[in-house]
């Protein structure tokens, strides 16, 4: 008997599962750490517990916590959701011990699936097809070596314990073997806190495609078909479909059938997926099975009209699957993207702060799954996923194009998120076509599909601006005086200088001596209306601060105004003669003649009515003449020091901030 | 209240002959201002050589984007005080009132492009302009400050340089002591050279912001200096930013460029007490008329002695094209009533035709009613003057004329006035006029104002020359009359031209022209200006504030 669930999770999926718990007649309690305090999913719960902390070790990964809120609140099952618990063996464990129903499969099946080389072992002999690689416990170096020439190059370097797209590396040839085993040894190590490795053959141009599962108690098991999350970033899924436009029927019930005997191998119970990788001849090799439920998983419920929560509910209370294979049938087809606060131009380096506005499209067959709302602070802390939005078709075209309608039309402002890199993703010939392998978004295609502002972009930006809530916005007696606006882009932080002159019924904006007009500007509640070549259109905008966001459909304006940002000097130096800020005796001198020092170094410490006062370096240089000594009583205003200043090795600079946001990027976690 | 009904026909010729007469007058005047536009363009390759802004792009940077802004006196010293051919008209100064960071705010920007910003008459009598309302509306002052010091060619009027311009000068900084004390703050970035007087109008500001390699401030420059006393200096050591910044304290924020500069000044009015506005809601919700302001450019003729229902006016400046007629019923030619003009509850004062002594008592009795209520008034000028006669000198005509200009002057709260036509004689001063120290008034391209027309002047001193000759018994000769004749013409030419809008507002009988289709913004934006005034925030002391 269940009769109140404890949903251990954040974000959309709290909310998706909160969702049908309560629809299935249950209450529903939701744990939350200080940063969640205000989240959207805190709002549909039917109960709080509060976990404290902030990050995700403080709160939604603390096993304790969790269990006392469950016991506390009076919850008889949890349900884990995604990431955090619930592929943690321990957490089923101690749900067990605790009386309360872990809302997944049992802690042994975690436990073999979490491990790579285990599961694979168990695979193997359960004749489901892997991967030729190797999986034993010598993991020295000489061994690995061997290995990897038994089973030829390329080779995937995996850690046992990994996930995520962690600690895997790509190694194209026997030279480059060592030096990434240690890599992803090092990663694993602290990812995972085990630095195990399994080796695996490389399978090029491989589709990824995984089949959903779901078990009962009574050791029924169903396949709910593929889907195919081919289309990855650094081995982390960008767009998930069903069914799989590579399928077909023989290889769908083979590789389900694969499925089913691998649930069954651990005793399964509950949802799970079993991922494989399907090479272009349509040989399939299991990969691993996530014991959880995906974040993908609205695909499958949109094209088979199953709930997999409510089944997930039913299944824990004790009951069988309400269907047989033979009922379960493919509708139509469904494709996900997911929305992310990050930035596409600048490596994918995810964005904090508060959305402006997040308005999600209704539109025909659209489903969106989101935990945020206007206003929500999207805190470092965890992931930085916004919403899912996955759209359902009569066919694979109609799907595709009512999703990119539903990214155009969702209103995401405030942060810059990756929804125009979907768009694009979206609308390239070879997904268009069902041609995406995992090597479909590569460094050519990103490179290719940066995008710069265009003069409208500045344009509508700059025309924003002009939103006065005065009556006689607009209006003077005089002739239309030229303004200008500076701005940064996100992209290359170069400054745009763009010039605006109110014209008739709206503005002319003119960049790098291209001029356009927009034209019967209006504002209405945060909405900027235009008319450009003859054609009205439409975009939602934010302006705080110093930042401009605008929705224009197919792309998000984010811009940094600078036009009113203090002027920093030349080198913002000074001229190199350091001189006494006060009257007073020098009770050290820090430097000699010919040291290099860095701007804000100290030089000369002076004391003057009890009090210590620093003089610091005015820039970056080496000491040429120190004019004064230790016990010496100076004069306010004396020349104490005198530097030569080195010029500002400027590129230096940029290629550091380089390096951050491309770490940045890396450490990001799915 | 009820609302107007147009008795204009659109479609007529008569109106798309007045249509054609106003744009053309309206077109002259901007003219002007273009050519002084275009005075300061030719220094725009200057200006970038030396990373310096144009002194309106110096404007459209201070200023909030899309806010409005209302330009006063842009053609003041026209062909006047070394304006030769029209193209400095200005003053080498723009003035107006606009808005920076959201709060409602005075600003000069120093037209350093035309005649290095020298200080002519124009210059001196715009200045004192503004600080007047200053004084009256209590609106900061932000002046972006580059000028060469007093233009020894600026005259044109009697003694430009000498002692009587020189003291006017002197009241300039005498003022901004004052307001400085009546706390009213007054901002100055000095962008350039800030030379003798020209150092006074920085450093008795308030806030001063200085400009990195720009600042010139000093009593006097390197040449002078050496002339006075053999001493040798550079401009830096004598008056640079930051020596001012570091060693002199004449100037509390140093900025790297005009922009910068700029962005400073913003930041200092970004912490004055918020807009007025944020504490005065507006008497009732706006509603536009009904009738479109372009139909404004059709109502007055060339001739001028067509007349013309001011009421058409009215209608398409008042909220809703509404009206509420005050003592509808007596004498035609003196029309008043209330009007929400931007939401504004407001009293009209206007005319048909004559001030008779029925309709100067209507408008005494009516202003009366306006003071009472708070009810600011708006007067717009349309009468030849007082009527005379014996039916009206019997009528009390002078009492009830002294009594209207009494009422006038006395009346508190706003006056604005808007000059459309004709604005003769006395009735000049009782609507209002510049004499009477309305808080605005602005004039219609068609505007006239004198003591009388040309015509009746030069009537006038025909019948006192033909009383003359009378009394003496003998008729005029032939050679007589047609002297009388040519002087007659003479007189006319010369007191039309000097009654055109353009000749009184280059003299600043008027806060500038303004096209007629603004009328209303105009109105609105004088009246939340003057409305505002007990909601700035700031407090006034006794010794003004000084650096020290």
């Amino acid at each position: 008997m269940i009769s109140k669930v404890l949903v251990a999770n954040r974000g959309e999926i709290a909310c998706r599962i909160i969702e049908s718990v309560q629809a299935a007649g249950y209450a529903a309690v939701a744990v939350h750490s200080d940063a969640d305090a205000d989240a959207l999913f805190t709002a549909l719960a039917d109960e709080l517990v509060s976990l404290g902390g902030n990050t995700a070790a403080e709160s939604y990964l603390d096993i304790e916590k969790v269990i006392q809120a469950a016991i506390a609140s009076g919850s008889d099952a949890i349900h884990p959701g995604y990431g955090f618990l619930s592929e943690n063996a321990q957490f089923a464990d101690r749900c067990f011990q605790a009386g309360i129903t872990f809302i997944g499969p049992s802690a042994e099946a975690i436990e073999i699936m979490g491990n790579k080389a285990a599961a694979k072992k168990l695979m193997l002999s359960t004749s489901v097809p892997c991967i030729p690689g190797y999986q034993d416990a010598a993991q020295d170096n000489k061994t690995l070596i061997q290995a990897a020439e038994t089973i030829g190059y390329p080779v995937m370097v995996k850690a046992a314990a990994g996930g995520g797209g962690r600690g895997i590396r790509l190694v194209a040839s026997a030279d480059k073997f060592v030096e990434s085993v240690e890599s992803a040894r090092a990663e694993a190590k602290s990812a995972f806190g085990s630095d195990e490795l399994i080796l695996e053959k490389a399978v090029v141009d491989a589709r990824h495609i995984e089949i959903q599962i779901i078990a009962d108690t009574r050791g029924n098991v169903l396949h709910l078909f593929e889907r195919d999350c081919s289309a990855q970033r650094r081995h982390q899924k960008v767009i998930e479909e069903a069914p799989s436009p590579f399928m077909t029927d023989e290889l769908r019930s083979a590789m389900g059938e694969a499925a089913v005997n691998a649930a069954k191998a651990v005793a399964y119970v509950g949802a799970g997926t079993v991922e494989f990788l399907v090479d272009k001849d349509r040989n399939f090799y299991f990969l691993e099975m996530n014991t959880r439920l995906q974040v993908e998983h609205p695909v499958t419920e949109m094209i088979t009209g199953i709930d997999l929560v409510d089944w997930q509910l039913q299944i824990a209370a004790g009951g069988s699957l309400p269907l047989e294979q033979q009922d379960v049938e493919i509708q139509g087809h469904c494709i996900e993207v997911r929305i992310y606060a990050e930035d596409p131009a600048n490596g994918f380096m995810p964005q904090t702060g508060e959305l402006r506005l997040f308005e999600p499209d209704d539109g025909e067959g659209v489903r969106i799954d989101h935990g945020v709302y206007s206003g929500t602070v999207v805190s470092p802390y965890y992931d930085a996923m916004l919403a899912k939005v996955i759209a359902w078709g009569q066919n694979r075209e109609e799907a595709r194009r009512r999703l990119v309608r539903a990214l155009k039309k969702t209103q995401v402002l405030g942060l810059t998120t990756n929804k125009t890199f979907l768009i694009q993703l979206l609308n390239e010939t070879s997904f268009i076509k069902g041609d995406a392998t995992t090597s479909f978004i590569n460094d050519a295609l990103l490179s290719r599909l940066k995008t710069d502002f265009s003069t409208l972009d500045y344009a509508i930006a700059t025309a924003v601006l002009q939103d006065n809530n005065n009556p006689l916005a607009g209006w003077s007696n005089t002739a239309p005086m030229l303004r200008s606006e500076t701005y940064r882009d996100g992209s290359d932080g170069a400054p745009q200088q763009v010039f605006c002159r109110q014209t008739e019924t709206g503005f002319e904006v003119s960049v790098n001596d291209e001029s356009i007009e927009l034209m019967n500007v209006a504002f209405y509640q945060d909405q900027l209306t235009y008319t450009v070549n003859g054609v009205t259109r439409s975009a939602n905008y934010a302006v705080w601060d110093d930042q401009v966001s605008v929705d224009i459909g197919d792309k998000v304006i984010n811009l940094t105004r600078t036009t009113y940002h203090p002027v920093k000097g030349e080198d913002d130096a000074g001229n190199g003669n350091i001189n006494a800020s006060t009257e007073g005796l020098v009770i050290d001198v820090l430097v000699n003649v010919g040291d290099t020092v860095n701007k804000g170094d100290a030089l000369v410490l002076v004391e003057a009515m009890k009090m210590e006062h620093r003089h610091i370096a005015d820039g970056n240089g080496v000491v040429k003449k120190v004019n004064v000594e230790k016990g010496q009583q100076v004069k306010n205003r004396q020349l104490l020091i005198e530097l030569a200043f080195t010029e500002l090795d400027s590129t230096r600079v940029d290629n550091d901030e380089t390096d951050l946001i491309q770490q940045a990027s890396v450490e990001k976690t799915s | 209240m009820s609302q107007l009904e147009t008795k204009l026909d659109v479609t007529s010729h008569a109106f798309r002959t007045n249509v054609d007469f106003m744009n053309a007058y309206v077109l002259k005047v901007r003219g002007v201002e273009a050519n002084i536009l275009k005075s300061e363009e030719k220094y725009r390759d200057r200006a970038s050589k030396r990373g310096k802004l144009l002194p309106r792009e110096r404007l459209a940077h201070l200023l909030d984007p899309s806010a409005p802004f209302l330009e006063l006196n842009s053609i003041a010293g026209y062909l006047m005080n070394g304006d030769t051919d029209g193209s400095s008209a200005g003053g080498n100064i723009i003035v107006g009132i606009g808005f920076v960071n959201g709060r409602r705010v005075l600003v000069m920007v120093w037209n350093y492009a035309i005649k290095g910003g020298t200080i002519t008459t124009a210059t001196t009598r715009k200045n004192l302009r503004l600080q007047e309302i200053a004084f009256q509306t209590r609106l900061p002052i932000i002046s972006l400050s580059e000028s060469g010091g007093g233009n020894l060619a600026g005259g044109g009027d009697p003694d430009p340089w000498g002692a009587h311009g020189f003291l006017d000068g002197g009241r300039v900084y005498a003022q901004q002591a004052e307001l400085s004390a009546a706390g009213i703050p007054q901002v100055t970035v000095s962008h350039g050279n800030a030379t003798a007087g020209g150092a006074y109008q920085v450093a008795l500001s308030d806030y001063v912001v200085l400009i990195k390699g720009q600042t010139q401030l000093f009593l006097a420059g390197p040449p002078l200096l050496k002339a006075a006393t053999g001493e040798e200096a550079d401009h830096e050591t004598l008056g640079g930013a930051e020596m001012h910044a570091t060693i002199s304290q004449t100037g509390e924020y140093l900025a790297e460029n005009d922009a910068d500069g700029i962005r400073t000044a913003r930041d200092i009015v970004d912490q004055f007490p918020p807009d007025a506005s944020r504490r005065l809601i507006r008497d009732k919700e706006i509603q536009e008329p009904l009738y479109p302001a372009e139909e404004l450019r059709g109502i007055v003729s060339e001739d001028k002695r067509i007349p013309y229902d001011m009421r058409e006016v009215i209608m398409r400046v008042s909220d809703g094209s509404k009206f509420f007629e005050f003592e509808p019923t007596v004498d035609q030619h003196t029309v008043c009533g209330h009007v929400n003009v931007g939401g504004w509850r407001c009293g009209i004062i206007t005319n048909n035709g004559p001030i008779t002594p029925q309709g100067a008592k209507k408008a005494s009795h009516f202003l009366q009613l306006c003071d009472q209520t708070n009810t600011p008034m708006i007067f717009l000028h349309n009468t030849t003057g007082f009527l005379v006669g014996v039916e009206a000198e019997q009528s009390g005509q002078v009492k009830h004329g002294s009594k209207m200009i009494q009422n006038v002057v006395n009346f508190r709260p706003p006056k604005i006035s808007i000059i459309v036509g004709n604005s003769y004689g006395a009735g000049n001063y009782a609507m209002c006029s510049k004499s009477l120290k309305p808080a605005f008034v602005f004039s219609w391209p068609t505007a006239r104002q004198a003591v009388m027309g040309g015509a009746q002047a030069a009537g006038v001193l025909r019948i006192v020359a033909e009383d003359r000759a009378a009394k003496t018994g003998q008729a005029l000769t032939a050679d007589q009359i047609s002297e009388l004749e040519k002087s007659s013409a003479l007189l006319i030419e010369s007191m039309e031209a000097e009654s055109e809008s353009m000749f009184c507002s280059s003299r600043m009988m008027d806060d500038g022209i303004i096209d007629p289709i603004d009328t209303r913004e105009v109105l609105i934006f004088a009246l939340e200006t003057c409305m505002e005034t007990d909601y700035r925030g700031t407090e006034p002391n006794t010794f003004g504030v000084a650096r020290l």
